[in-house]
């Protein structure tokens, strides 16, 4: 009986890989690359959405979909070569660390996209990147701020700003605007994005004559209050926190119990409903850098406020309410810049997708989108807004660049 | 002195929610000489009920809903996952404890959708402000040893004094022999799992009122430390989770103190390894031969 | 004997099979495709897994400190492998890192290009193996003498230890702290994978069927009877926990080479479960056990299962229920189901050449004569 049941099991998974070739087989030959012959007659071009949606990113993953789905629904089709062509989402999800990336990139060759969107985090991103690279199908990421995502591959290109621009205005706000000469910082061990912005503050903020203290905490801390309190004792008037969303909350939870008189300063990472939900009440000053001002775009603001109301999955998926978060509009303009390298192309071929897109420019909702050489955004300014605790809604201080 | 207050008071506290986890791994691991993978996650399900009942019913319902949910999860998880194994290799038990771990996790990931849960609703007063010693910090923070060493000691006078204490000591002691006198087995490891369970919850409740985001993450790490506060203090000892709790809330707290908050997490961890090499009966064990 | 022969012929056509499938696939298919990059994944968790196999399944040792062991043999082979030119861009925060020599590139100087960086990127894995055997021996002297859950739990504290110990940042021109090494060498094809992981897998199956695996077994079935025997209890431990953290350390350096970046976030507990849940899946003491379901756990999760978590499965759509995470509940419930219910996995404590044999009763009599 044994015996019966193991052949069994191994019969299944010798069909399964069967089922797999007969799969990837019909996929190379029934869809060929410049038709895609939808059943119904409609002609169909396919955007890859290579994002995590489970795991440490899963969270922002998601809210940056929903700028993807958005903008689909308000732009669902393309003109290309005089033909309207139905515009698809392929969504895959790459569950945030590097190991899980190439298959999930392959996955979406598989689906014969033309070109892909994403991703959230750098490491995944130079993950794909590399199965991109291999098939000739250019990547637009949205909000992943490493270098080296776009110096190591001629098919990434990329519409945010990058870490030492970042770190670097961040560290120009504290020192010249807020007055601050000793920060401290707190980045997760283990997370390049943090590290990375920490690092060009660091050099930034002490290139201007200030002084940085830096510590790290482990992955799964939930207790910042010793962190607060070293801050403290170490005379900051920052403290700089790059971090992910969750701990974002906890470092504002923490600093208001422990009563730190400074200011918090937070990454792109923060501008995000549910960290700005968690200073309401709160006797805390927070400032942060985005690519995206709520408000910027009235349009695009009332139309994804009543998208996301009416959706009750992306709701969810927004955290349980309709604020905009930056990578959402992010999202959103990554899926028009795509969209404009499908029409200067006029082909869904990738190769042809490549190389229009460098020629790109498209005024979104986030600012004007220009590659440069490397394929990076040029982008000369960031907006810095600060939390009103008594609103709950950011309010706008200026617009900064490095100088 | 003034310089290293907030680190000690904020120990004390840590070690306080730390306590409250350790005795559930203390007391099952007492009586099934099984560590529960999953107790760390029955914690997070604790938060994450406290996140949605509290955001949807009045707080006299939503607080003892959190309670009965837990521990008819950590009722159900020994029923499921371990009742069936009871007579099978340890590694087995040892495999299924994982696999619920696991599974919680994944399950609370469909329901959640991956985001962390903000605790939109806290619980009010112990959540506010106050200021001692010249030390701001949060009501809970000095609410949470307290009242775990008041839970402590009506726990232990519930396992010393009641009949139902006894029989867990009983099982405790010899599981067979136990069985042989009379002893309802089972029903007395689903009240272990019961209570540690019970205690978990209040652990939640305090915890994610100190720190208000529930990710379906957030039960392992408390998890595993309160663990290592149970190895550490003598496992099966309840006053040795207390007090390993209590020692390891502080010197966690005091490392980040000093500056290396790098390795916070890794000496806790280094505090287990050590332990066992030296004296693998913690500090209230008892002498059991079949542990090392 | 001619039974077992007979197995032997069986088992070496089975392999040849499988290397031929997997040279067709690479000839057939480009190596962006997905069939490629799973059948890599699937091959590298078969060699981890039947490396755990080989210390809880056969020596009947809980460790669950698999991961450790990988993320020691990752980081050998990046620091080792990455180009010297590429160093100044990798260790971007560290002025180029303290190495400055690369292996594929050092064995390229004198056995020509080709030849040379493919041993140089073997050297590295190996010296990723010896490492974690190092380790593994360090931690050994300790640990090994715990029990089950202690063990278990101490190796697993292990492995926390020394991920905070490689996202230190004072390590960071060796380790590049908490960012990400990249830009090695990485084999091309599926083909190379399932070719080196199979000769290790060899290596393995042959080690257990020797008078050391022999050993190992008696140790796991009963640990009295197996000294009274003469077995050197603490020796074998230490040894079957050696060589299953060399494999994991080869292992780990193959995931890197997978996954085209290293960070040592990754290798947490959870790896370790997962391989753990492999195992199980397969049948504690099976490697054709181990190595079907990991291709069946990969295969499945990576590629085959996606459209649970996006809304159509099977052509049925319903996208309120096969939402974000439904692939990992359902895995995880099967799971649960394997091991409350199904406790022997696929294929319990057999091998495939086992099904050959008519008779399981008189094959075990055999066995034991043999």
């Amino acid at each position: 009986m044994k015996k019966f049941w193991a052949m069994m099991l191994s019969l299944v998974m010798a069909l399964s890989l069967l089922a797999g070739c007969g799969d990837s087989g019909s996929g190379s030959t029934g869809s060929s690359q410049d038709s895609g012959n939808a059943s119904d007659g409609a002609k169909v071009v396919k955007i890859g959405v290579f994002e995590p949606q489970t795991g440490d990113n899963g969270a922002g993953g998601k809210q940056e979909i929903l700028g993807m789905q958005y903008a689909n629904t308000v732009q669902p089709t393309v003109e290309i070569g005089g033909e309207t062509y139905e515009v698809k989402l392929e969504i895959v999800d790459n569950r945030t660390t590097a190991e899980n990336g190439p298959s999930a990139a392959a996955e979406l060759m598989n689906r014969d996209v033309s070109i892909v969107l994403g991703s959230y985090g750098s490491g995944v991103s130079i993950a794909g990147g590399k199965v991109f690279e291999e098939a000739g199908v250019p990547a637009i990421g949205v909000t992943c701020t490493n270098p080296q995502v776009t110096s190591d591959y001629d098919c990434y290109f990329r519409i945010c700003f990058l870490d030492p621009f970042q770190g670097t205005v961040l560290a120009n706000y504290a020192y010249n605007e807020l007055g601050v000469t000793t920060a401290y910082t707190l980045a997760m061990l283990g997370s390049d994005y943090d590290q990375g912005l920490v690092h060009y503050f660091k050099e930034a903020f002490e290139a201007l004559g200030g002084t940085v203290v830096s510590e790290d905490f482990p992955e799964g801390s939930a207790n910042f209050v010793s962190y607060i309190n070293n801050a403290k004792s170490a005379g900051a008037g920052v403290i700089f926190a790059p971090v992910s969303t969750n701990y974002a909350q906890l470092i504002i939870e923490a600093a208001a119990a422990q009563g730190f008189e400074g200011s918090l300063l937070g990454s792109d990472t923060w501008d995000n409903n549910m960290v700005l939900e968690s200073t309401q009440g709160k006797a805390i000053n927070l400032d942060i850098t985005t690519f995206y001002q709520e408000g910027g775009n009235a349009d695009f603001d009332s139309g994804i406020k009543e998208w996301i109301n009416a959706n009750a999955d992306a709701k969810t998926n927004n955290g349980g309410n309709d604020m905009i978060s930056a990578v959402t509009a992010m999202g959103y303009d990554a899926y028009f810049t795509a969209l404009e390298a499908i029409k200067a192309a006029g082909s869904t071929d990738p190769a042809a997708v490549k190389a229009a897109l460098p020629s790109v420019s498209y005024e979104g909702v986030s600012g004007l989108i220009e590659f440069d050489d490397i394929g990076d955004a040029k982008r000369d300014a960031a907006y810095i807004k600060t939390a009103n605790t008594e609103t709950g809604a950011w309010d706008f201080v200026k617009v900064q660049g490095v100088n | 002195m003034r310089e290293i207050l907030p680190y000690i008071i904020n120990g004390i506290s840590v070690g306080g929610q730390y306590a409250l986890i350790a005795i559930g791994y203390t007391l099952v691991y007492g009586i099934l000489r099984l560590i529960n993978f999953a107790h760390g996650d029955v914690f997070m399900v604790a938060g994450l009920v406290m996140v949605y009942a509290t955001t949807a019913l009045p707080m006299y319902i939503a607080l003892p809903l959190v309670l009965a949910v837990t521990v008819l999860l950590g009722f159900l998880i020994e029923r499921v996952a371990y009742k069936p194994l009871r007579n099978a290799p340890r590694m087995s038990v040892m495999i299924s404890a994982i696999g619920v771990s696991y599974l919680i996790q994944n399950l609370a990931f469909y329901i959640t959708g991956g985001v962390p849960q903000p605790v939109s609703t806290p619980i009010p007063w112990i959540s506010n402000n106050v200021v001692v010693l010249g030390v701001s910090t949060k009501r809970v923070t000095l609410i949470t040893p307290v009242l775990t060493i008041l839970l402590v000691a009506v726990l232990v006078y519930l396992i010393k004094k009641t009949k139902i204490g006894m029989a867990m000591r009983a099982a405790a002691k010899d599981f067979e022999a136990a069985q042989l006198m009379g002893i309802k087995i089972n029903s007395v490891i689903s009240f272990t799992f019961v209570i540690g369970s019970f205690l978990a919850a209040v652990g939640a409740m305090l915890y994610f009122t100190n720190y208000p985001s529930v990710a379906i993450t957030s039960g392992g790490m408390p998890g595993l430390k309160a663990f290592v506060a149970a190895v550490f203090g003598g496992i099966g000892s309840i006053p040795g989770a207390v007090v390993g709790a209590f020692i390891i809330g502080l010197c966690e707290e005091l490392i980040k103190g000093i500056g290396y908050t790098t390795f916070s997490d890794a000496f806790t961890f280094a505090l287990l390894i050590a332990v066992l090499c030296v004296k693998p009966t913690g500090l209230f064990g008892e002498k059991v031969t079949d542990k090392v | 004997m001619t039974m077992k022969k007979k197995q032997t012929i069986f088992m070496a056509a089975v392999l040849l099979l499988l290397l031929a499938a997997s040279i067709a696939v690479d000839a057939a298919l480009p190596s962006y495709h997905i069939a490629v990059k799973v059948i890599e994944k699937a091959t590298v968790y078969a060699l981890v897994a039947v490396s755990m196999n080989l210390l809880n399944g056969f020596t009947g040792l809980f460790s669950l400190g698999q991961a450790g062991f990988m993320l020691l043999g990752a980081y050998a082979y990046g620091i080792l492998t990455i180009p010297v030119a590429k160093r100044e861009s990798v260790y971007q925060y560290f002025d180029g890192g303290a190495i400055h020599f690369s292996l594929p590139e050092i064995f390229a100087g004198f056995l020509g290009e080709g030849v040379g960086s493919t041993v140089g990127m073997l050297a590295a894995l190996l010296v990723g193996g010896l490492l974690a055997a190092v380790f593994a021996y360090l931690i050994g002297l300790p640990v090994l003498r715990l029990k089950s859950d202690y063990l278990a739990i101490a190796t697993l504290g292990f492995a926390e230890i020394l991920k905070a110990f490689f996202q230190w940042n004072a390590l960071g021109p060796l380790t590049n702290g908490s960012n990400l090494l990249k830009s090695y060498p990485a084999f091309e094809n599926a083909t190379a994978y399932v070719l080196l992981a199979g000769v290790l897998i060899t290596f393995i199956v042959l080690l257990i069927n020797s008078t050391y695996g022999r050993a190992f077994k008696a140790i796991r079935d009963d640990e009295v009877a197996a000294e009274a025997m003469g077995i050197n209890l603490a020796k074998h431990k230490r040894m079957s926990f050696v060589i299953s953290s060399f494999f994991a350390g080869i292992g780990g350096g193959m995931l890197a080479m997978y996954a085209g970046t290293i960070a040592a976030a990754p290798f947490k507990s959870t790896m370790t479960y997962e391989i753990l849940l492999i195992v199980v899946i397969g049948g504690i003491g099976s490697i054709t056990g181990s190595i079907l379901a990991s291709f069946l756990y990969i295969f499945s999760s990576e590629w085959l299962l996606r459209g649970l978590d996006s809304g159509t499965f099977l052509g049925i759509n319903a996208p309120g229920i096969f939402k974000n995470g439904f692939r990992m509940a359902v895995f995880s419930v099967i799971i649960m189901v394997i091991v409350l219910f199904f406790r022997k996995g696929i294929m319990g404590d057999k091998e495939l050449p086992d099904l050959l044999n008519r008779r399981p009763k008189q094959r075990k009599k055999g066995g034991a004569v043999k």
